[in-house]
């Protein structure tokens, strides 16, 4: 091993990480607001990556129809309950998000030509038919059970991500989908070739956080979130409707996870249950912030993208192993180091 | 009249055939979801286009998926044995469920044929395995293929990167093996993971060894990571992959970084280019035609032939044990036992199966070919 192999290790470690950080962010965020240990983010990385794939063979993306299918379950339960109340004008915006808006996408997918149209046209479209889902998905899986203790929460979130596996295997098969990069520019740093996707990954991810920071430090919005993450019962006294904290923190979660996998797509290949494996190393970097902490956890992403990447040079075997074994120490470690709250149940 | 009497025939027939339940049951398992996916999914297909009368008896077959899961396989094969009482079980998708299947197939005395890889379900045959046959070719004749290609073409030291599963390390297992006596030098033995995003660590470790070649064993897409990275590398030796690669999503994913690499596989993926006179060439193409036709050009892979050999096998065997004994009966299935030892000279998509009562495989070197990648599509080394 010289500084050479040391430097590429390190070049591929940040690129990892930088995609890690960005989970570890979004997990972090979704427990923070609504209690729930949010296993399917990783599926929404695939997701993403895959649609934006599918569309490049110029085939009309199978999600969109999952989100059809969304939308109307949605429309339905709380169309019903609009009716119910008489409340009108919430009826018309109820079947514009659900109905108008999925049905819309799919007309203007079914007519365009996916193939010609422009990368960033074609990552647009992508992260309007994944990102939707979030909310949708909060509304429909975790909205009826919000008040349920964690532990249901936790088990309820690997069916939705039992579920989403298997749709991902329907829509877009067995076999793993790669999309060409954004640029293909190179950049010659001393022994180093960095490719233009690897930058493009970190100063998305960079740039991300900094609006994410944004988000909460400025905009009514994020002062919500925030609020309802420090105390719900609070919060709710204040006018902040958990169910809308919920629905939002589920739309950048989805975002995140979609962008994530729209980023990473060139670099390496993606397959229908890819995700799961980068969301559950971006849920070690998550533990390491303690679910709470969003810089450490980023930290800690890139501390888990650096081990594996070096762990991968020195033991491929053991990489995986070696990876998810460091939750072992962090968990020892926050252990002792932080007083124990107990859960309110 | 002529009509009249076909009809009075086949009504007869219907009425002979209710008579004494004489539907032959074949089980089937395969791992049509799960990390195998993209091998069992080709699998399921090729079962619907299989016979569905043998020797002038119907054959009902019972399709079901074991999620790549060795449990549920083993469910599957009890459920099959019990409810259905199958005369013959085809399965599973991988050597794991496959070898955990033979205890339930041996104890209920039922034949089995596996689509899986490994030596090790058929060998050493023992009184459980008596029961055992499979139909893809053992990992050491590919084995041998390739290093046999390697010292043609004076390759001296080679590196190995494989699946950190059963796959990888059955492969360097049998690559070791087979090297040494070739006194050829195997200077790095890396490990990755099917779904792993990136291979920079395995692969920077693989090129300071300077090896004038490198094996990726692999299966389906995954393996055209590290093939890429070397590429990106600016690896220039001679690349290998195996014969787990062989479908077209493999070339997809891979595009041009594939260019130039060689493979062993069965003749089926090359089946237009076989010279006339092998006698693959017939049921492979055969195969390829009926499979595209319900499936769409460029569809087939050489899994999916995996599963047509078992059909072919058990097409085979079925009007010599019908001659001794009826389908349902313990005596049907020994005799369907027996009929499979006996195959002899049988062409099928991927070789000519040879069966003897110390192999239940019968390959020999006619059931594997060398392949280059060449301009995006599998072209025959001659």
């Amino acid at each position: 091993m010289d500084f050479q192999i040391a430097l590429l290790l390190g070049q591929d470690g940040i690129t990892n990480g930088a995609i890690y950080a960005l989970l570890a962010l979004a997990l972090v965020l979704v427990f923070a607001v609504t209690r729930v240990i949010f296993i399917p983010q990783g599926e929404f990385v695939a997701f993403g990556a895959l649609t934006l794939a599918m569309m490049q063979t110029g085939i009309v993306p199978a999600t969109v129809w999952l989100l059809v299918g969304m939308g109307v379950l949605a429309a339905v339960l709380d169309g019903g309950a609009a009716l119910k109340s008489g409340q009108t004008r919430k009826l018309v915006g109820v079947a514009g998000w659900n109905l108008a808006y999925p049905l819309g996408l799919a007309a203007l997918l079914m007519l365009l030509p996916l193939k010609e149209l422009p990368m960033l046209a074609q990552v647009l479209f992508a992260l309007a038919i994944v990102v939707p889902m979030g909310p949708l998905m909060y509304r429909l899986v975790y909205q009826p059970i919000a008040s349920a203790p964690v532990l249901i929460l936790l088990i309820v979130s690997v069916a939705a991500h039992v579920g989403m596996v298997g749709l991902g295997l329907l829509f877009f098969g067995a076999e793993g989908q790669r999309t060409p990069p954004f640029s293909d520019v190179r950049f010659d740093v001393g022994p180093l070739l960095v490719s233009g996707q690897t930058i493009w990954v970190i100063v998305a991810s960079l740039a991300l956080i900094v609006a994410l920071y944004l988000f909460f430090e400025r905009t009514i919005y994020g002062k919500a979130l925030r609020a309802t993450a420090i105390n719900r019962t609070g919060a709710q006294l204040m006018g902040i409707s958990p169910t809308l904290a919920g629905k939002l923190t589920f739309l950048l979660a989805a975002f995140i996870g979609a962008l994530s996998g729209v980023l990473i797509a060139p670099i390496t290949t993606i397959y229908y249950d890819t995700g799961f494996l980068i969301g559950l190393k971006g849920f070690v970097a998550a533990i390491i912030g303690g679910l709470a902490s969003y810089p450490v956890a980023a930290v800690g992403a890139v501390l888990v993208g650096l081990l594996e990447a070096f762990s991968s040079f020195w033991a491929s075997a053991y990489k995986e192993v070696i990876v998810f074994t460091l939750i072992i120490p962090v968990l020892l470690w926050r252990s002792l180091t932080s007083h124990h709250l107990e859960e309110e149940e | 009249m002529k009509l009249k009497h076909t009809l009075m025939a086949a009504i007869g027939l219907a009425f002979a055939a209710s008579a004494v339940h004489a539907d032959i049951n074949v089980g089937v398992t395969v791992s049509a979801t799960g990390p195998a996916a993209s091998l069992g999914i080709p699998e399921k297909n090729t079962f619907a286009l299989m016979p569905t009368t043998i020797g002038g008896e119907k054959v009902n077959y019972i399709v079901l998926d074991d999620a790549s899961d060795t449990t549920t396989a083993v469910k599957n094969v009890r459920k099959l044995i019990t409810e259905n009482k199958v005369d013959v079980i085809i399965g599973s998708t991988t050597t794991p469920n496959s070898l955990a299947m033979i205890d339930v197939v041996a104890e209920a005395a039922t034949p089995m044929i596996s689509m899986a890889a490994s030596a090790r379900i058929i060998e050493p045959i023992d009184d459980k395995k008596r029961w055992v046959f499979k139909t893809p070719q053992n990992d050491a004749q590919m084995a041998t293929a390739i290093i046999e290609h390697m010292t043609n073409n004076n390759v001296k030291t080679v590196a190995f990167i494989g699946f950190a599963d059963a796959y990888g390390e059955g492969w360097y297992e049998q690559f070791k093996s087979v090297a040494e006596a070739r006194k050829l030098q195997i200077v790095a033995n890396e490990r990755f993971n099917r779904n792993d995003t990136s291979v920079t660590g395995q692969i920077l470790k693989i090129i300071s060894s300077r090896p004038d070649a490198v094996l990726i064993a692999g299966s389906g897409t995954p393996a055209a990571l590290p093939q890429k990275t070397l590429k990106e590398r600016g690896y220039a030796g001679k690349l290998y992959q195996t014969h787990g690669v062989a479908n077209n999503d493999f070339l997809r994913v891979c595009g041009k970084d594939c260019e130039g690499t060689f493979l062993p596989a069965g003749p089926v993926l090359v089946a237009a280019q076989l010279p006339d006179s092998n006698p693959v060439k017939k049921p492979a193409l055969e195969y390829i035609a009926k499979y595209e036709a319900a499936h769409g050009k460029g569809s087939v892979s050489t899994f999916g032939a995996h599963a047509w050999d078992a059909g072919l096998l058990m097409a085979a065997a079925v009007p010599e044990a019908l001659k001794k004994a009826k389908p349902g009966t313990a005596e049907f299935r020994a005799a369907m036992r027996d009929a499979l030892e006996n195959v002899k000279e049988l062409p099928a998509a991927h070789g000519i199966f040879n069966m003897s009562p110390t192999d239940h495989l019968g390959f020999d070197q006619r059931a594997r070919v060398m392949v280059e990648i060449k301009n995006g599509t599998w072209s025959l080394v001659k």
